[in-house]
């Protein structure tokens, strides 16, 4: 079982970070393989971001494909730019509090998490994307939601300031991803 | 040993230092930032030194001259920036130093493109410098196995007195896997490892027992001399072939590639071998010397064709692979370049119309 994540959203917005996370959890959990690949290009101000994980049970092939299973898009343009690579049957999340563009394919499976808005909601709209790695993870049980808490947590841990908010959002992000689940 | 999530270029400076290396001097250039970096913050901690040169040649410089001290030295740059060592590479060859250096390969020729490529494997493998001179040049599929190359490469260099080149691209340097570590050489160990190289180094010698250190020689019958010995080193590497032979044995198709893109094109052969389709890899992982006799393991009565898989437009590794599959089967090719990756939708849309036709 393989699978290909795409993250895509503005720099700034933690994508390259939410898929560190979830990709550093994965290394974790011993019975997986993982690759993390950042899209570096020469990237402008306000312009996507992008990374791509890959989380195996076997050994790992291309790190960075033409087509994904799944598609976490944080804004407009990334979703322009990426919806047309994600697979027949895929699953695309979308942080609709900024992405208003209908999804023009019926061919797949669409999350809304305004997240943006639930950030603020939380007091700090710094922890949208730890938002989205709950409904992630709620949605998808790539990983252990504990593993990926604890990951997380450990690499948070000189932000304490922060840690609660982060705890908050995480949970708040699991339990939209399993009820959009159900 | 427990697993790491490493960057590749993290990863490949952490098995330096493990190796001994002691001094690194480089000069920025992307995508290799991250080998530099590291060194800057890790060198000080094993009382190593970081430098960061006025400029490439600088920097190659700085390492010929370590290396004369008899210190495990390393440089590292990309495509472009490697040309411009190819100088100070030259003279380490010349001069039988030991040295390793790390190519994490981007888009040319020029300054190129900043993106992974495989735009190197001629200047690589045949010509680093001027002179005619060889090394031992690993290719690295994956983060682990640039970790491991670069550990043993310190050696290698080091039982020659000759550099030793990494050849990764941007992929292999940019992307963060699972590693284990190898262990770390004991601060005992690298001054034994020192103290070995007494010979010839230019360390520490009294009035009157000087060493020669020569990038090259007043005299001609010298100079050929040198060169005679030289050429039987390069002889002598047929030991040190490295490959990774998959599914070789039945394939009516068998897939040749080195780096990132024989990662990918293996992914396309479990794919395809899933769909019964009789499809083989062979991965040099020494790509100088070339495993040439690797490819006389493919049954040519059963096999179409040889598929050359690379990030090079031209193709340039199926020079190589054309020397060694020596007419046996036609060749083809699968090829991108400029910064874009190797799809493996293409590697086995590629493989299909060979094997349907």
């Amino acid at each position: 079982m393989e699978t290909n994540l795409c993250v895509a959203g503005f720099g700034g917005q933690g994508v390259m970070t939410l898929g560190k996370f979830l990709a550093e959890a994965a290394c974790d959990d011993s019975s997986k393989n993982v690759t993390f690949f950042p899209s570096y290009g020469a990237e402008q101000r306000g312009g996507t971001a992008n990374c791509y994980v890959v989380i195996s049970d076997e050994e790992i092939g291309a790190p960075i494909s033409t087509t994904m299973d799944d598609l976490i898009v944080m804004n407009e343009p990334s979703l322009a730019k990426f919806l047309p690579r994600l697979k027949k049957g895929g699953r695309l999340f979308i942080n609709s509090s900024i992405v208003k563009t209908e999804v023009s394919r019926e061919d797949i499976t669409v999350v809304k998490a305004p997240v943006t808005d639930m950030a603020f909601a939380l007091g700090s709209g710094k922890v949208l994307n730890v938002l989205m790695l709950g409904v992630y993870v709620g949605y998808t049980a790539v990983l252990d939601e504990g593993l990926v808490w604890n990951l997380v947590e450990h690499k948070l841990g000189k932000k304490v300031a922060l840690l609660e908010t982060n705890r908050a959002a995480f949970e708040q992000g699991l339990k939209l991803g399993k009820e959009a689940r159900a | 040993m427990s697993r790491v999530f490493m960057k590749g270029c993290e990863a490949i400076a952490e098995a330096a230092v493990r190796a001994g290396c002691r001094f690194f001097a480089g000069y920025p250039i992307t995508p290799q930032n991250e080998i530099p970096e590291y060194f800057s913050r890790r060198m000080p901690e094993v009382g190593g030194v970081f430098v960061q040169g006025e400029s490439e040649v600088a920097s190659i410089s700085m390492v010929y001259g370590a290396g004369c001290a008899g210190t495990r030295a390393m440089t590292s740059s990309s495509s472009c920036g490697i040309a411009l060592k190819s100088e100070g590479i030259s003279y380490c060859a010349g001069a039988r130093i030991p040295m390793v250096y790390c190519n994490v390969a981007r888009g040319g020729p020029g300054v190129g493109s900043i993106q992974p490529a495989q735009m190197d494997y001629l200047q690589a493998t045949k010509a680093s410098g001027n002179g005619g001179f060889q090394m031992l040049v690993f290719a690295p599929s994956t983060v682990q196995e640039a970790v491991d190359l670069t550990y043993a490469a310190f050696d290698y260099a080091d039982r020659d007195r000759n550099p030793v080149l990494i050849l990764a691209d941007g992929v292999i340097g940019t992307m963060m896997e699972s590693v284990e570590l190898p262990p770390m050489r004991s601060d005992e160990e690298i001054a034994a490892i020192k103290d070995s190289k007494k010979k010839w180094t230019a360390l520490g010698h009294r009035l009157g027992e000087h060493v020669d250190i020569e990038p090259g020689f007043w005299s001609t019958l010298d100079q050929q001399k040198w060169n005679e010995e030289a050429a039987a080193l390069y002889l002598s590497w047929e030991k040190d072939l490295q490959w990774e032979e998959y599914c070789v044995e039945d394939a009516e198709l068998v897939i040749a590639s080195y780096g990132i893109s024989a990662r990918i094109a293996k992914s396309a052969v479990n794919l395809l071998r899933r769909e019964g389709l009789k499809v083989g890899l062979i991965r040099p992982i020494t790509v100088n010397p070339f495993p040439y006799k690797a490819f006389d393991r493919i049954d040519y009565s059963k096999c179409k064709a040889v598929l050359d898989v690379e990030m090079s437009i031209p193709a340039q590794f199926v020079k190589d692979v054309s020397v060694a599959v020596k007419d046996r089967c036609p060749i083809e090719t699968c090829l991108c370049s400029g910064g874009n990756i190797m799809s493996r939708d293409d590697i086995l849309a590629a493989c299909k119309k060979i094997l349907e036709a």
